[in-house]
């Protein structure tokens, strides 16, 4: 009872604040909106016994991205020009419109092998031995920390003043 | 009525969706890539509604939803500092005036 009622009240706001951050005049308030919709998210994952990734999701995305965004917001200095849409809005509301159409009919009509199992719970240390143990995910672990310093050289890389 | 594996998934495709619309439609570049972290939480909580009702004593939907949150990070980044360099370059981010490689 009380796990359904903090799903309903998390996918209220999350979806709310979603459509917040699209419909919200000033864009900083539309990357505060953001950061709810993250809470939320964080929130879901609660509900669904993913402790661990529920602490990274506030790591990650409430503290570094948001603070990312929130910095590109006031560097562009675009905050007064409101949020505009371009001349693609009925064919782009089609489109999402109809993949939703789809992806929820493929969802409630699928069969799923659902285990009658619980969820494992604490993650934290389970997730450690997938992660870091022989015939786990220790490569693709190595592959994303090359893939984060290569993104961050990349980033000063685009981002440096060209000296004339 | 309980909550299901489908609960999510449909609260997953909804979240998707909404964001797909934005980053189809807006006009300001920040909006986009916001748009798009709310696409890449959308398919997280998939990931994760899967891990934790198909296989929950096996978390790998879990270790895919790190790897997501992996490139999430880098790709804000880049996708971030390519705004910047945009917005020095055209002094504004409105994605109708940047039209070089427009056919």
């Amino acid at each position: 009872m009380g796990l359904e009622f903090a799903f309903w009240i998390m996918a209220v706001v999350m979806v709310g604040a979603a459509l917040a951050v699209l419909y919200l005049r000033n864009v900083f308030h539309a990357a505060l909106a953001l950061v709810l919709c993250f809470i939320a998210v964080a929130g879901i994952y609660v509900t669904l016994s993913a402790d661990f990734l529920a602490a990274v999701q506030i790591l990650v995305y409430v503290g570094a991205i948001s603070v990312l965004i929130i910095l590109g917001v006031m560097m562009t200095r675009e905050v007064q020009k409101g949020n505009p849409v371009n001349k693609m809005r009925l064919p782009a509301a089609i489109v999402a419109v109809v993949l939703l159409g789809i992806l929820v009919y493929v969802v409630t009509s699928t069969p799923w092998g659902i285990s009658a199992q619980d969820p494992l719970t604490p993650t934290t240390m389970p997730l450690a031995t997938k992660l870091f143990s022989e015939n786990g995910f220790i490569l693709p672990v190595e592959i994303g920390a090359v893939l984060l310093l290569a993104a961050i050289l990349g980033a000063i890389v685009i981002i440096r003043e060209k000296k004339k | 009525m309980s909550i299901g594996l489908t609960h999510y998934l449909v609260l997953s495709a909804v979240l998707f969706c909404i964001g797909l619309y934005g980053a189809l439609t807006r006009r300001n570049a920040v909006i986009i890539l916001m748009c798009i972290e709310l696409m890449l939480n959308a398919v997280n909580i998939s990931l994760i509604a899967f891990s934790s009702y198909i296989v929950p004593q096996l978390l790998t939907g879990q270790v895919f939803a790190i790897f997501v949150m992996v490139v999430a990070a880098a790709e804000i980044a880049v996708g971030l500092a390519v705004v910047l360099a945009i917005f020095r370059h055209f002094s504004g981010i409105d994605t109708n005036d940047i039209n070089l490689m427009k056919w």
